[in-house]
Protein backbone atom coordinates (compact mmCIF):
# COMPACT_ATOMS: atom_id res chain seq x y z
CA UNK A 1 0.00 0.00 0.00
CA UNK A 2 1.33 3.13 -1.22
CA UNK A 3 0.79 6.27 1.50
CA UNK A 4 0.21 9.54 0.12
CA UNK A 5 3.28 12.24 0.53
CA UNK A 6 1.68 14.35 3.07
CA UNK A 7 0.69 11.79 5.26
CA UNK A 8 4.36 9.98 5.67
CA UNK A 9 5.91 13.59 5.90
CA UNK A 10 3.07 14.16 9.08
CA UNK A 11 3.97 11.07 10.68
CA UNK A 12 7.99 10.96 10.59
CA UNK A 13 9.26 14.18 12.92
CA UNK A 14 12.07 16.13 10.96
CA UNK A 15 14.43 14.93 13.70
CA UNK A 16 14.35 11.54 12.25
CA UNK A 17 15.45 12.81 9.17
CA UNK A 18 18.56 14.65 10.72
CA UNK A 19 19.70 11.79 12.24
CA UNK A 20 19.92 9.49 9.72
CA UNK A 21 21.45 12.15 7.81
CA UNK A 22 24.25 12.85 10.41
CA UNK A 23 24.72 9.73 11.27
CA UNK A 24 25.03 8.92 7.35
CA UNK A 25 27.77 11.68 7.23
CA UNK A 26 29.73 10.51 10.57
CA UNK A 27 30.14 6.70 9.46
CA UNK A 28 31.53 8.74 5.51
CA UNK A 29 33.67 10.77 7.79
CA UNK A 30 35.11 7.76 9.88
CA UNK A 31 35.63 6.14 6.95
CA UNK A 32 37.50 8.69 5.27
CA UNK A 33 39.80 8.75 8.33
CA UNK A 34 40.25 4.88 9.02
CA UNK A 35 40.40 3.53 5.03
CA UNK A 36 43.59 2.99 2.44
CA UNK A 37 42.01 3.18 -0.71
CA UNK A 38 42.48 6.47 -2.31
CA UNK A 39 38.39 4.71 -4.15
CA UNK A 40 36.79 3.49 -1.53
CA UNK A 41 38.07 6.97 0.24
CA UNK A 42 36.05 8.73 -2.29
CA UNK A 43 33.09 6.53 -1.58
CA UNK A 44 33.10 7.28 1.45
CA UNK A 45 33.30 11.42 0.85
CA UNK A 46 30.13 10.69 -2.00
CA UNK A 47 28.26 9.53 1.40
CA UNK A 48 29.05 12.51 2.69
CA UNK A 49 27.58 14.51 0.12
CA UNK A 50 24.44 12.70 -0.29
CA UNK A 51 23.83 12.95 3.89
CA UNK A 52 24.28 16.88 3.27
CA UNK A 53 21.73 16.78 0.34
CA UNK A 54 19.58 14.54 2.22
CA UNK A 55 19.48 16.97 5.19
CA UNK A 56 19.40 20.04 3.00
CA UNK A 57 15.71 18.22 1.30
CA UNK A 58 14.66 17.76 4.48
CA UNK A 59 15.00 21.69 5.98
CA UNK A 60 13.37 22.42 2.46
CA UNK A 61 10.41 20.37 3.53
CA UNK A 62 9.40 21.07 6.52
CA UNK A 63 10.20 24.55 7.52
CA UNK A 64 9.16 26.59 4.26
CA UNK A 65 9.44 29.92 4.58
CA UNK A 66 9.31 33.05 2.85
CA UNK A 67 7.56 33.63 -0.52
CA UNK A 68 5.05 31.42 -0.91
CA UNK A 69 4.23 29.37 -3.91
CA UNK A 70 6.73 29.68 -6.83
CA UNK A 71 8.42 32.27 -6.14
CA UNK A 72 11.98 31.43 -6.31
CA UNK A 73 13.05 32.84 -2.94
CA UNK A 74 11.04 30.42 -1.37
CA UNK A 75 13.09 28.00 0.73
CA UNK A 76 10.59 24.82 -0.35
CA UNK A 77 12.80 25.30 -3.72
CA UNK A 78 16.13 26.65 -3.20
CA UNK A 79 16.67 23.74 -1.08
CA UNK A 80 15.85 21.37 -4.10
CA UNK A 81 18.19 24.40 -6.19
CA UNK A 82 20.71 23.49 -3.34
CA UNK A 83 20.38 19.68 -3.61
CA UNK A 84 20.83 19.94 -7.28
CA UNK A 85 23.66 21.80 -7.63
CA UNK A 86 25.64 19.76 -5.06
CA UNK A 87 24.79 16.75 -6.82
CA UNK A 88 26.48 18.25 -10.17
CA UNK A 89 29.48 18.98 -7.81
CA UNK A 90 30.13 16.11 -6.81
CA UNK A 91 29.80 14.52 -10.59
CA UNK A 92 32.90 16.57 -11.33
CA UNK A 93 34.76 16.20 -8.27
CA UNK A 94 34.20 12.07 -8.55
CA UNK A 95 35.87 12.53 -12.63
CA UNK A 96 38.67 14.24 -11.67
CA UNK A 97 39.31 12.46 -8.23
CA UNK A 98 39.23 9.25 -10.39
CA UNK A 99 41.59 10.82 -13.25
CA UNK A 100 44.05 12.09 -10.56
CA UNK A 101 43.62 8.31 -8.92
CA UNK A 102 44.31 6.50 -12.41
CA UNK A 103 47.08 9.33 -13.31
CA UNK A 104 49.26 8.48 -9.56
CA UNK A 105 48.53 4.32 -10.64
CA UNK A 106 50.15 4.80 -13.60
CA UNK A 107 53.23 6.48 -12.51
CA UNK A 108 53.49 4.39 -9.03
CA UNK A 109 52.03 1.60 -10.17
CA UNK A 110 50.29 1.05 -6.65
CA UNK A 111 47.70 3.42 -4.40
CA UNK A 112 47.95 4.00 -1.09
CA UNK A 113 46.78 6.83 0.74
CA UNK A 114 50.15 6.53 3.14
CA UNK A 115 52.69 6.30 0.84
CA UNK A 116 51.22 9.65 -1.47
CA UNK A 117 53.29 12.15 1.06
CA UNK A 118 55.43 13.59 -1.88
CA UNK A 119 54.17 16.99 -1.18
CA UNK A 120 55.27 16.78 2.65
CA UNK A 121 58.92 18.00 2.35
CA UNK B 1 4.17 2.69 15.31
CA UNK B 2 2.05 4.28 12.32
CA UNK B 3 2.87 3.53 8.69
CA UNK B 4 4.56 6.32 7.60
CA UNK B 5 7.25 5.94 10.77
CA UNK B 6 8.01 2.05 9.87
CA UNK B 7 8.73 2.57 6.12
CA UNK B 8 11.00 5.52 7.55
CA UNK B 9 12.60 3.40 9.54
CA UNK B 10 13.25 0.68 7.46
CA UNK B 11 14.80 2.45 4.89
CA UNK B 12 17.40 4.36 7.78
CA UNK B 13 18.24 0.98 8.42
CA UNK B 14 19.00 -0.07 5.08
CA UNK B 15 20.82 3.00 4.53
CA UNK B 16 22.93 2.34 7.95
CA UNK B 17 23.55 -1.15 6.99
CA UNK B 18 24.79 -0.66 3.22
CA UNK B 19 27.14 2.81 4.90
CA UNK B 20 28.37 0.41 7.06
CA UNK B 21 29.76 -2.19 4.62
CA UNK B 22 30.83 1.00 2.40
CA UNK B 23 33.06 1.67 5.42
CA UNK B 24 33.60 -1.93 6.84
CA UNK B 25 34.43 -4.17 3.65
CA UNK B 26 37.83 -5.08 2.33
CA UNK B 27 36.99 -5.42 -1.08
CA UNK B 28 36.14 -2.15 -3.34
CA UNK B 29 33.56 -3.86 -4.58
CA UNK B 30 31.67 -5.10 -2.10
CA UNK B 31 32.21 -1.55 -0.86
CA UNK B 32 30.66 -0.14 -4.46
CA UNK B 33 27.97 -2.68 -3.95
CA UNK B 34 26.82 -1.06 -0.53
CA UNK B 35 27.26 2.38 -1.86
CA UNK B 36 24.36 1.28 -4.61
CA UNK B 37 22.10 0.24 -2.10
CA UNK B 38 22.64 3.37 0.29
CA UNK B 39 21.85 5.80 -3.00
CA UNK B 40 18.79 3.33 -3.16
CA UNK B 41 18.39 3.97 0.36
CA UNK B 42 18.23 7.67 0.14
CA UNK B 43 16.29 8.11 -2.74
CA UNK B 44 13.59 6.45 -1.49
CA UNK B 45 14.03 9.25 1.45
CA UNK B 46 13.49 11.81 -0.76
CA UNK B 47 10.14 9.94 -2.18
CA UNK B 48 8.95 10.09 1.08
CA UNK B 49 9.95 13.83 1.45
CA UNK B 50 7.96 14.67 -1.27
CA UNK B 51 10.59 15.31 -3.74
CA UNK B 52 10.14 13.11 -6.96
CA UNK B 53 12.56 14.85 -9.36
CA UNK B 54 15.37 14.83 -6.89
CA UNK B 55 14.57 11.04 -6.36
CA UNK B 56 14.58 10.07 -10.28
CA UNK B 57 17.94 12.00 -10.37
CA UNK B 58 19.54 10.43 -7.43
CA UNK B 59 18.75 7.12 -8.76
CA UNK B 60 20.03 8.26 -12.68
CA UNK B 61 23.09 10.49 -11.80
CA UNK B 62 24.28 8.45 -8.13
CA UNK B 63 23.64 5.06 -8.65
CA UNK B 64 23.80 4.91 -12.47
CA UNK B 65 26.75 7.45 -13.67
CA UNK B 66 29.05 7.99 -10.48
CA UNK B 67 28.65 4.02 -9.35
CA UNK B 68 29.70 3.04 -13.35
CA UNK B 69 32.88 5.27 -12.97
CA UNK B 70 33.70 3.92 -9.52
CA UNK B 71 33.34 0.51 -11.07
CA UNK B 72 35.66 1.22 -13.69
CA UNK B 73 38.61 2.14 -12.20
CA UNK B 74 38.36 -0.71 -9.52
CA UNK B 75 38.25 -2.82 -12.61
CA UNK B 76 41.50 -0.89 -14.02
CA UNK B 77 43.19 -0.96 -11.19
CA UNK B 78 43.26 -4.43 -10.01
CA UNK B 79 41.89 -3.40 -6.82
CA UNK B 80 40.25 -6.58 -5.56
CA UNK B 81 42.82 -7.76 -3.25
CA UNK B 82 45.14 -5.17 -2.81
CA UNK B 83 43.21 -3.33 0.41
CA UNK B 84 44.16 -5.97 2.37
CA UNK B 85 47.47 -4.44 4.11
CA UNK B 86 48.52 -4.50 7.59
CA UNK B 87 47.32 -1.85 9.73
CA UNK B 88 50.35 0.18 10.02
CA UNK B 89 48.53 2.40 12.74
CA UNK B 90 45.80 0.86 14.70
CA UNK B 91 45.67 3.79 16.84
CA UNK B 92 44.67 5.95 14.27
CA UNK B 93 41.52 3.64 13.87
CA UNK B 94 40.59 3.93 16.78
CA UNK B 95 41.26 7.66 17.54
CA UNK B 96 38.65 8.02 14.17
CA UNK B 97 36.11 5.83 15.28
CA UNK B 98 36.36 7.44 19.00
CA UNK B 99 36.09 10.79 17.39
CA UNK B 100 32.74 9.91 14.94
CA UNK B 101 31.00 8.52 18.30
CA UNK B 102 31.59 11.59 20.47
CA UNK B 103 30.87 13.82 17.31
CA UNK B 104 27.97 11.80 16.76
CA UNK B 105 26.93 12.23 20.47
CA UNK B 106 27.02 15.74 20.62
CA UNK B 107 25.08 16.70 17.08
CA UNK B 108 22.73 13.96 17.85
CA UNK B 109 22.12 15.93 21.60
CA UNK B 110 21.20 18.92 19.77
CA UNK B 111 18.67 17.39 17.15
CA UNK B 112 16.95 15.17 20.23
CA UNK B 113 17.08 19.02 22.45
CA UNK B 114 15.47 20.86 19.47
CA UNK B 115 12.86 18.69 18.25
CA UNK B 116 10.82 20.61 20.19
CA UNK B 117 11.14 23.69 19.24
CA UNK B 118 10.76 22.39 15.72
CA UNK B 119 7.62 22.20 14.10
CA UNK B 120 6.68 18.93 13.07
CA UNK B 121 5.18 19.40 9.46
CA UNK B 122 4.65 22.64 7.65
CA UNK B 123 2.07 22.54 4.71
CA UNK B 124 3.99 22.94 1.43
CA UNK B 125 2.05 22.49 -1.87
CA UNK B 126 1.23 19.94 -3.97
CA UNK B 127 4.06 20.38 -6.68
CA UNK B 128 6.97 20.72 -4.20
CA UNK B 129 8.51 18.51 -5.88
CA UNK B 130 7.50 18.12 -9.46
CA UNK B 131 9.72 18.35 -12.23
CA UNK B 132 7.60 21.42 -13.13
CA UNK B 133 8.74 23.48 -10.17
CA UNK B 134 11.97 22.54 -10.37
CA UNK B 135 12.20 23.33 -14.37
CA UNK B 136 10.38 26.71 -13.79
CA UNK B 137 13.02 28.18 -11.46
CA UNK B 138 16.17 26.36 -12.63
CA UNK B 139 15.80 27.98 -16.28
CA UNK B 140 14.66 31.10 -14.80
CA UNK B 141 15.93 32.68 -11.40
CA UNK B 142 18.70 30.03 -10.96
CA UNK B 143 20.04 30.05 -15.16
CA UNK B 144 23.41 31.66 -14.08
CA UNK B 145 23.96 29.37 -11.57
CA UNK B 146 22.79 26.57 -13.93
CA UNK B 147 25.10 27.65 -16.68
CA UNK B 148 28.70 28.22 -14.21
CA UNK B 149 27.65 24.81 -12.92
CA UNK B 150 27.99 23.42 -16.90
CA UNK B 151 31.41 25.19 -17.26
CA UNK B 152 32.36 23.37 -14.21
CA UNK B 153 31.51 19.96 -15.61
CA UNK B 154 32.56 20.97 -18.58
CA UNK B 155 36.37 21.90 -16.84
CA UNK B 156 35.78 18.51 -15.16
CA UNK B 157 35.06 16.50 -18.10
CA UNK B 158 38.01 17.99 -19.69
CA UNK B 159 40.66 17.73 -16.60
CA UNK B 160 39.61 14.31 -16.00
CA UNK B 161 40.89 12.93 -20.00
CA UNK B 162 43.65 14.75 -19.93
CA UNK B 163 44.97 13.65 -16.44
CA UNK B 164 44.08 10.25 -17.19
CA UNK B 165 45.62 10.01 -20.55
CA UNK B 166 48.77 8.06 -21.32
CA UNK B 167 51.47 10.12 -21.78
CA UNK B 168 53.34 10.06 -25.18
Amino acid sequence: MILPIATIVQQVPLGAFLGLGLTLFIMGGVGVLIRRNPVVVFMCIELMLNSVNLILLSFARYLPSGGAGESPMNSAVSGQMMVIFVMAIAAAEVAVGLGIIMAIFRSRNEVDIDDMSLLKS
Amino acid sequence: MTGGMLGFVIVGIIAFISAFFVVKSEDPVRSAIGLVVNFLAIAVAYFMLGAEFLGITQVMVYAGAIMVLFLFVVMILKLGSRDKVVDRAPLQRTAAIMLGIALLAMVMSAVIGADGAVASSVEVGPDFGKPQTIGKVLFTAYVWPFLLASILLLVGVVGSILLAKRKG
